[in-house]
Parts: C-alpha cells; sequence; structure tokens
C-alpha cells in the first residue's frame, strides 16, 4: 500500500528526513519511535503533503502511485489521513459541518453525489458513540476550547468518518489519561480492517499495548536505524534510546 | 484651483443651481422647505468633503464625483417583478417599499397603513395627517455636514415607516432602490425616517442595487428613533454593482431601555462610505454595530461609526470584519464618546481584518473619549492573514485549498451573522459569502 524508497526531505533548507525506506501492505500496524527531533512527525508532514517541507529525492508510493506532487487534499481523497499531534483550533466551524464539508469533497473529488443529509447524521451518530463523543460537542467549533484529550478523541472520531486507506497517527497518545487512550486505541482498533493499514508514531510503548503493531521501527537523526516486531517496543521502553545510538555506532 | 477642486465644484455647482429646479417640483410654502433652503446654504458653504478633512482622510471622492450624473431622471422606468425578484429576500413575507431611479414603483412594491406606517416619504413629507410625526422627528438627529445636508436639502422621496406603541410588526421591510441606467449618470438622494415608538419591535433591509454599468451614486440618509424599549433591527444589504458608489449616512437616536441592532453587510460596490452614527439618550439602552465587509478588485468600503453614551448604564457593542482581496482598500474608523454623566458604561468594539494580498490595505482607527471614570470600554483591531496551519489542517481532510480557505474566512465572519434574526436572509447573507469567495459550499448544517 505505501512504499517509501530512499526519502530525503528538508524544511527551510535544514535536512530532516535522510533516506527513509518504509514499506507497509495494507491490514498491517507499524510503529514508528524515536527521540525527540528524529523526525517523525516530519515523516508524517511530509506523507499527508505538507508544503513546507521539500522533498529532495526519493518516492512515496501510494498503491503504487507516486504521490509527492500531490496537494494534500488530493492525498486526503485518495485515503491518505493524518492524526495531527496538535489539532488546530478552528474558531467558527463546527465539527459537523467540518465533517459535512471534508466527506462531501473527498466525494466530489471521486466522482460520487454528495452524502444526503440523513445518511451523514446517522454516520456521525455511530461514529460519535464509537469514540464515546458527546453529542452536543459536535456542534462546537472545531477544537475550540477541547481539552487534549477531546482534541485527541475528535481526530479519532474524523478518521473514522473518512474512513482512510491509511491512517498515520503523530503522538495520538500524548496528552491522554489511560482512559482517553484506551476509547481511542478502541476506535482505531475497531476501525482496523485487512484492507487499510495503520503508521503509529509514538514515543512510548504504552499506546502499543492497545494498538499491538506488527512492526517497530526506530527512527533516529532522519533514518530508520533498526525495525522489529513488537518485542522492540518493550525494549525500547525498558531501555531507552541510548543503546539503539550504540548499536547503529552514532 | 485644482482640477480635482474643480470637478467637484463643477458638481456642486450643478446640484446648487439643480435646486432652484427642484423648488418647482415641492411644496415651498410648507416648513420642511425651510429646512431645505438651510440644507442647500450648509451644502453650499460645505461643499463635498475631501481628503484634507480628517474623517475623510483614507477615503477620496474624487473618482466617484468627476461624473456629470443626471439629479432628475428624466423618463420613468418600470422593472418586470421577475428580472428583479433576486435582488429581494423573495422566500419570505415582507412589505416593501421600492424605488426604481428615484421614482416610488407601486407594482413592485406591498405598502400599508393597518395598524402601522409603511409609505412613501413624499406622502409624509406633504399630507397633514403625518405633521406632527414630521414635525417631531424629521432631520432632528442627522448631521449637518457636507453630504447629509445635501440629502437634507434635495429630500423628497424614500422610505417613511411609523410603529405605534406596543406594535410587533410580523413581517420584515424591504426598501429596495434599483437603478436602470437609462440615464448614463445617474444621482440618487433616498431619505428614510424610521419611527419605532414605545415598546415596538420592527425589522428592516435595506437594499440599493444598480441595473447598470453606468455610473451611479446614491447619497442616502437615514434617521432611525428607537423609542423606550422599542426594538429596532436594521440590515443593510450592499452587494451593488462596481459602478455603483454608495454614501450612506444613518442615524440611530435611542430612548431608555431600547435596542437598536444596524448590520452592514458590505460585497460590493465601487466606493461605499458606511456613517453610522448612534444616539444614547436615556438608560439601559443597547446599540449593536456590526459589520462584513468582503471586497476585492480596486473597491473601496469605509465604516465611520459614532457611539454617543450620553446616560449611565448603557451598552453598545461593535463589531466588524473585514476580508480584502486584490487591490481592494478598507477603512474603519469607530469612535466611541462616553460622557461624564454616563457611567456604567459598558462600549465595546472590534475590527478584524484579514488582508489576502499585497496589495489590498486597511486603516483601521479606533477613537474613544471617555469623560466617564466607572465605565468599561475595551476595543481591539487586528489586521492578518488566513491562518497556514489551519488551512493544511483542513485541506489534510479532504477539503480543496479554496474551500478551506473560504470556510476560514466565513467562519471569521461567523460572529456577525450570529445576530441576524431573519433566517431566510441570514442564508442569503451566507449565499452572497460563498459566491463572493467564489465557492459553492453550504457553510450552515
Amino acid at each position: 500500500m505505501l512504499k517509501i524508497n530512499d526519502l530525503h526531505a528538508s524544511v527551510e533548507d535544514k535536512a530532516i528526513l535522510r533516506g527513509i525506506n518504509l514499506h507497509v501492505k495494507p491490514g498491517e500496524v507499524h510503529a514508528i519511535m524515536g527521540p525527540n527531533g528524529s523526525g517523525k512527525s516530519t515523516l508524517a508532514s511530509v506523507v499527508a503533503g505538507k508544503e513546507e517541507y521539500e522533498v529532495q529525492s526519493g518516492e512515496i508510493l501510494l498503491d503504487g502511485e507516486n504521490i509527492d506532487e500531490l496537494s494534500a487534499e488530493e492525498r486526503a481523497h485518495k485515503g491518505v489521513f493524518l492524526s495531527f499531534q496538535y489539532p488546530v483550533e478552528i474558531p467558527g466551524v463546527s465539527v459537523t459541518n467540518f465533517m459535512k464539508t471534508a466527506i462531501n469533497e473527498t466525494r466530489k473529488a471521486q466522482g460520487l453525489k454528495e452524502m444526503p443529509a440523513n445518511e451523514m447524521l446517522k454516520m456521525i451518530r455511530q461514529k460519535s458513540e464509537l469514540l464515546e463523543i458527546d453529542r452536543k460537542f459536535l456542534s462546537r467549533s472545531l477544537n475550540e476550547g477541547f481539552s487534549g484529550g477531546e482534541k485527541k478523541r475528535n481526530e479519532i472520531f474524523q478518521m473514522a468518518m473518512l474512513e482512510p486507506k491509511l491512517a498515520i497517527l503523530d503522538e495520538t497518545d500524548s496528552g491522554l489519561d489511560i482512559d482517553a487512550l484506551r476509547i481511542v486505541a478502541n476506535g482505531v482498533n475497531k476501525l482496523k480492517s485487512e484492507d487499510n493499514a495503520v503508521i503509529v508514531i509514538t514515543h512510548y510503548q504504552r499506546l502499543l499495548d492497545y494498538i499491538v503493531p506488527d512492526f517497530v521501527h526506530v527512527l533516529y537523526e532522519g533514518r530508520i536505524v533498526k525495525s522489529g516486531t513488537k518485542e522492540l517496543a518493550h525494549e525500547l521502553e525498558a531501555k531507552g534510546y541510548d543503546w539503539i545510538k550504540e548499536e547503529v555506532g552514532v | 484651483m485644482s482640477k480635482v477642486a474643480t470637478k467637484h465644484n463643477d458638481l456642486k455647482d450643478k446640484l446648487v443651481s439643480s435646486f432652484l429646479a427642484f423648488e418647482e417640483t415641492v411644496d415651498i410654502d410648507s416648513p420642511i422647505h425651510d429646512i431645505r433652503i438651510e440644507a442647500i446654504k450648509a451644502f453650499e458653504n460645505q461643499g463635498f468633503p475631501t481628503k484634507r478633512m480628517e474623517a475623510w482622510k483614507y477615503t477620496s471622492l474624487n473618482s466617484i464625483l468627476k461624473h456629470n450624473y443626471s439629479v432628475f431622471p428624466k423618463v420613468e422606468n418600470a422593472l418586470e417583478y421577475p428580472k428583479v425578484k433576486k435582488y429581494f429576500v423573495h422566500d419570505i413575507d415582507s412589505y416593501k417599499i421600492v424605488f426604481v431611479d428615484g421614482k416610488y414603483s407601486s407594482h413592485l412594491s406591498e405598502t400599508t397603513h393597518d395598524g402601522i406606517d409603511v409609505c412613501l416619504m413624499s406622502a409624509a413629507l406633504t399630507k397633514p395627517k403625518y405633521r406632527l410625526v414630521i414635525d417631531k422627528y424629521f432631520n432632528k438627529v442627522a448631521e449637518k455636514d457636507g453630504m447629509a445636508s445635501l440629502n437634507t436639502a434635495f429630500s423628497n422621496e424614500g422610505a417613511y415607516i411609523h410603529i405605534p406603541k406596543n406594535k410587533v410588526v410580523a413581517k420584515p421591510i424591504q426598501i429596495i432602490h434599483f437603478a436602470t441606467g437609462s440615464e448614463s449618470a445617474l444621482m440618487l438622494q433616498p431619505r428614510n425616517l424610521i419611527v419605532a415608538e414605545e415598546n415596538s419591535h420592527v425589522q428592516i433591509i435595506e437594499r440599493h442595487q444598480s441595473l447598470t454599468e453606468n455610473p451611479v451614486l446614491t447619497n442616502s440618509v437615514t434617521e432611525i428613533f428607537a423609542n423606550k424599549r422599542a426594538i429596532v433591527d436594521y440590515y443593510k444589504l450592499q452587494n451593488d454593482k462596481e459602478s455603483a458608489s454608495l454614501i450612506d449616512n444613518t442615524y440611530v437616536s435611542q430612548k431608555q431601555e431600547s435596542v437598536a441592532r444596524v448590520h452592514t453587510f458590505s460585497f460590493g460596490g465601487k466606493l461605499t462610505r458606511n456613517n453610522l452614527n448612534y444616539y444614547q439618550n436615556g438608560e439601559r439602552i443597547d446599540s449593536t454595530l456590526k459589520g462584513v465587509t468582503i471586497i476585492g478588485n480596486k473597491q473601496h468600503v469605509d465604516h465611520h461609526t459614532l457611539v454617543h453614551h450620553i446616560e449611565p448604564n448603557c451598552e453598545s457593542h461593535q463589531d466588524y470584519k473585514g476580508i480584502y482581496g486584490d487591490a481592494a482598500t478598507g477603512v474603519f474608523n469607530g469612535k466611541v464618546i462616553v460622557e461624564k454623566e454616563a457611567q456604567k458604561t459598558n462600549a465595546f468594539q472590534a475590527n478584524n481584518n484579514i488582508l489576502l494580498s499585497d496589495k489590498s490595505s486597511i486603516n483601521t482607527k479606533p477613537q474613544l473619549e471617555i469623560f466617564a471614570d466607572d465605565v468599561k470600554c475595551s476595543h481591539g483591531c487586528t489586521i492578518g492573514q488566513l491562518d497556514e496551519s489551519a488551512l493544511f489542517y483542513m485541506r489534510s481532510r479532504g477539503i480543496p485549498e479554496k474551500e478551506a480557505r473560504a470556510l476560514l474566512m466565513y467562519a471569521f465572519s461567523n460572529d456577525v451573522l450570529e445576530t441576524v434574526k431573519i433566517p431566510e436572509l441570514k442564508q442569503r447573507v451566507t449565499k452572497l459569502i460563498a459566491q463572493k469567495l467564489g465557492v459553492n459550499i453550504g457553510f450552515d448544517l
């Protein structure tokens, strides 16, 4: 589904990603871990199409198609979803109105008709129940005045609504208490299928107890320096990142 | 003498000499005519405002005063309703006072004398039964500056609305002025008087619409009186062609516990100047002034507001949002005066602007003169661009850039729409905003 080959990317002439290789197949969950400043969030933003990042070389293939030249919205229309580490507050746009616009613009791009209002409302009801989101919440301005946990739950709610092929969760666990973490993870697990894939970016192993990865990668200084299975995450939790640095000789 | 001054004077001379011709069409023995004669003298003395005047520093009338305007249209023009239906808020039951090239159009209008008076200024100024109201209110709150005086001098036609005590008007009143373009350039001077007596409630929608590419200049004066506990909602829909300019002078005089809200939606026109003055003559008054301006090309919109807090325990709320693209220019000058007696005043003012291009500009100036010591007065103005991180966030959810920008701009102006009390009007304004932003999305859900 997603193939990243030797990806180099920079922001304002500062090289951040220095040769990323990653292969994600449908039905898989990948975790990307690594210390602060290793390039995790950059990788997420580059795949989602943030324009400030410049791809110098390498390619990002989604189902075999190079998406490097596509805009953020075109990537979204092809099924890429990024759950933001810091969801942006948008005063004046309600959660419902935002979702309605996002879904209908995506459908428009896919040559489909707008979703009928009753169908939309039904879907909103189902998915908000899944994330245990209060209905009153949906008429509030997007992310405005939301607590950290509410913001993250709202991100996964949007994921549930948009049903992406590839979901990248950028530090979705940060700022979550254990209950919220469970709700969010439960939501992600319920949305998992044989046809979609999830990339979980996290500092800590905690989230991976709930969203169990098939593969764990360690990102360091813009490169994936080690890959393994979920045991690698436990090892990182126990030993920290220093042994990796030693092992890879940096 | 400079060339510009000559242009000003050409039109000024023409107007002053036209006054003699105008006198042949009105009753010169009426006391109203003494007011007109005073006014033409005032105009002759003051002339048109220039950029040398502080209040007109950022708005030059030069480009619109150069035309050879007809002051009296020669022919009467009829308009068929289907052709102009779109300029009405047509999906509601309403009273309508409609003018075509300054002349009353009876077949487009729906006036009434059933319990309330929704009719013509020309009738009110001449018929004895309106004499008491006219004597008490006509030209009592309008300013005596050049533009208002010019209007007063030629005041003859417009809307006259009188709502008696305790009357709640069930349907909104629409005042629409059309210009057809049968004249190569046309100047209009509508004059409106709105009197809401004690404990009455009225909603009014006003629109000036040119149907031509020929230049049209409208110099309008509206006097609004909200008596004790009256509620007046006044909506100005400004979406005219870019060949049309408007100088709107609206004066609101309020008595105790009254509420007067004026919403101004400025999406069109070549040059629009909104002079909106409030005078609070009583306690516990609520004054609301709100506006959304969305313009592009070389359009210019200037909001000059004044709230005069004269008595204690009153409130005023000003909220103006502006979005300027291309080489559009905007002005906001919000003056608040709090007199020494006006203790416990709560005056709020905000002016927020988004500039979409390097060539667009906004001059914004809060002007507070506070003589009381126990008051709450806040003001704030911002000028910024659209939030790039919000744009990326929305785009990453599949909302294309243009639509994402539009949604952000709509959200930015949403505060102003919240207080629009007529749902159909709100929907109309929302549609106009989408149109103005070039997108086809429903903002409301």
